[in-house]
């Protein structure tokens, strides 16, 4: 079983100090009334900031006017291409991170001892995937070139999606989280990925990019592997421990 | 244990040496250690980064001791690169934050409390229960942003309620200022006391203010801006009750027998061994940097060391919830505010500091805004909207 499941000393709940606890309790209530906790003062600052935010940032304009005229962009035309490119961005940046995401569950994997199990995960099979996420990242960085667009630009929802990918990326790259905890991070991912390349094809099917389409559709069944593999290991992991009698918890 | 400080000569400072994985350990567990562990860390990180500033500031006004500074500083800061890391790192900004009230609460409770000057114990006590209430707002950020119950880090030890309130502690700068000990008849810890508290809320404040721009919620936004202001003002009165007429030498001296005395307070409370090891090797430093200041001291002012410094180490900083004393203090001295070095009733406030207060309020308080209505509740105030509409 791996650690992170074992019972042990953890001190963060009431029940582990019930002397002071209850004059947690008593103190609270004596010292303050509970009032109207809707948070309505606090949603009313939020509001006032948010009518007057500034957006995250804008979609770069094609770096050259020649790159404006390519074929891709002229196919567009009539739709509003920055769109398009500003998930193409986001696309390539979740793929691109995503590499090193799985780079850092595979070093978790080839440290694997008996105190670090990792069931049924193979390095191997790590490594497939981490090419298939390398492979996409370049099919993305192909097809923003062939539009005109710069892919080494970071567009707003490349931003803003690796932002949500902090936690996960916090999580894989601290060496005390184990193997099922890294797959649940790695499922959050890929069913994120799987509906992001859902709508990338959604979109280029409407602009009648008929070569991207093709090519996404072959990364999203990639991706939907990927799913496949991921919960298959996650759930064994868990199903296996759960299944076991657990030893008594050491320190 | 009781420590000679002229007697034990300590670590020499060349054989003070870290690789890249000692001062990188492995840190403590945020679930399982006990919250005082994590109190020891974040004071001990304060103290090293106080020491560290005050050596920088030293070397840019004394061209002679220039060489020892650095070689004593780089040390300084290898001990505080050591402890701070020990914090793991599934700590949120804002569950390190609770972290840093905690030790503001736990550690000014306990310092006001064996502190032998009656005006400088009234300043703590000042300072407690601003503190405290930064506490009980931080904690109702916690759970309205984040959906998450500050005693997970506190365990327990540290009341949820509201202090002195947050809105009410802007004060003009001039009423932060206090009157200084004298430094021919304070009594030695009271000179530490000071140097503790001084570093703690410094070190708090370049937190706040580092960590604040990283969140995205305009509501933690304001509440960082505010408490980090209050932050400032703490540094403004606990540095302003150190005598300003110490020599550099003096002050180096009373910085380098503080950190023993905070090492040796760390090591003889500690529950975890492991980290009790860290405390006992960083004391025997403390004591050869105390050492070599000694003589520079002796050497340069030509005075003995012993008029400056207590013979042994006082009784260690006891880590302990002071729940009772802060109660008390809170029934007692709500209602105290400052007008320059005086204790008043708030009703006595002076023009400037109402002037200085009302139009930093006047567009909105987000200490006000963030616990209208607020009531810890354990597993967070959800529980009692669960309990309400069950009933």
């Amino acid at each position: 079983m791996e650690k992170s499941s074992q019972m042990g000393k953890n001190r963060t709940g009431m029940d582990m100090s019930p002397m002071h606890s209850e004059a947690m309790i008593s103190g609270a209530e004596e010292y303050q009334d509970a009032g109207d906790a809707d948070g309505q003062s606090m949603a009313l600052i939020d509001k006032q900031y948010i009518g007057e935010a500034d957006p995250i940032g804008s979609v770069p304009m094609p770096g050259t006017l020649r790159g404006a005229l390519k074929a891709g962009m002229e196919k567009v035309a009539g739709h509003n291409p920055e769109v398009f490119l500003n998930k193409l961005g986001e696309r390539l940046a979740f793929e691109r991170t995503g590499v090193r995401l799985y780079e850092s569950v595979i070093t978790k994997c080839e440290a694997a001892d008996e105190s670090h199990p990792v069931g049924p995960v193979t390095v191997e099979e790590l490594r497939r995937i981490r090419n298939e996420e390398a492979e996409h990242f370049r099919l993305l960085k192909d097809a923003m070139e062939s539009m005109g667009a710069d892919p080494t630009a970071q567009t707003p929802d490349a931003d803003i999606s690796g932002v949500a990918a902090m936690g996960i990326q916090h999580v894989l790259n601290d060496p005390r989280t184990s193997m099922s905890q890294s797959l649940e991070m790695l499922l959050t991912l890929e069913l994120t990925d799987n509906a992001a390349w859902e709508m990338l094809i959604t979109l280029a099917d409407d602009l009648g990019l008929e070569e991207l389409v093709a090519q996404f559709r072959h990364a999203l069944a990639q991706e939907e592997d990927h799913i496949r593999v991921v919960r298959s290991w996650y759930e064994t992991m868990i199903m296996s421990q759960a299944a076991k009698t657990p030893p008594a918890a050491s320190h | 244990m009781a420590i000679n400080l002229f007697d034990t000569r300590g670590t020499p400072l060349d054989q003070q040496r870290f690789t890249w994985k000692e001062l990188v350990q492995k840190p403590i567990s945020k679930l399982d250690d006990d919250a005082f562990t994590r109190v020891r860390i974040i004071l001990m990180n304060g103290i090293e980064q106080q020491a560290n500033r005050f050596q920088h500031l030293c070397s840019q006004m004394n061209g002679d001791l220039r060489e020892a500074l650095a070689c004593v500083r780089r040390v300084e800061h290898h001990q505080q690169t050591m402890v701070n890391w020990l914090l793991s790192g599934d700590h949120s900004p804002l569950e390190t934050t609770i972290g840093y009230e905690q030790v503001a609460i736990e550690v000014t409770g306990a310092i006001a409390q064996q502190e032998p000057d009656e005006y400088l114990a009234q300043v703590y006590r000042f300072g407690l229960l601003e503190d405290f209430d930064h506490m009980y707002r931080y904690s109702a950020l916690m759970d309205r942003v984040e959906g998450k119950d500050a005693n997970n880090i506190l365990q327990s030890y540290t009341d949820i309620i509201p202090g002195r309130r947050t809105s009410v502690e802007h004060r003009h700068p001039i009423d932060d200022l206090r009157d200084f000990y004298d430094r021919t008849d304070a009594e030695p810890i009271s000179k530490l006391n000071a140097l503790t508290i001084m570093s703690g809320e410094h070190q708090t404040r370049d937190y706040y203010m580092t960590i604040g721009p990283t969140f995205s919620d305009p509501v933690a936004r304001q509440l960082y801006a505010e408490i980090a202001s209050i932050e400032e003002q703490h540094v403004t009165q606990y540095g302003s009750i150190i005598d300003p007429d110490e020599t550099m030498l003096e002050k180096w001296l009373l910085y380098e027998a503080n950190e023993a005395y905070n090492y040796y307070s760390c090591m003889e409370s500690e529950s975890n061994s492991r980290i009790k090891a860290i405390w006992e090797r960083f004391l025997n430093y403390e004591l050869g940097h105390l050492h070599l200041v000694k003589e520079l001291f002796e050497k340069h002012e030509k005075r003995d060391a012993a008029e400056i410094l207590p013979e042994m180490l006082p009784d260690p900083i006891p880590f302990e919830s002071q729940r009772e004393f802060v109660r008390k203090t809170l029934e007692e001295e709500l209602h105290l505010s400052a007008v320059g070095p005086e204790f008043v009733d708030n009703s006595a406030e002076t023009e400037e500091t109402i002037e200085y207060r009302e139009y930093l309020n006047s567009a909105g308080s987000p200490s006000e805004a963030v616990a209208a209505g607020y009531q810890w509740q354990p597993g967070t105030e959800l529980s009692r909207e669960g309990k309400v509409r069950a009933a």
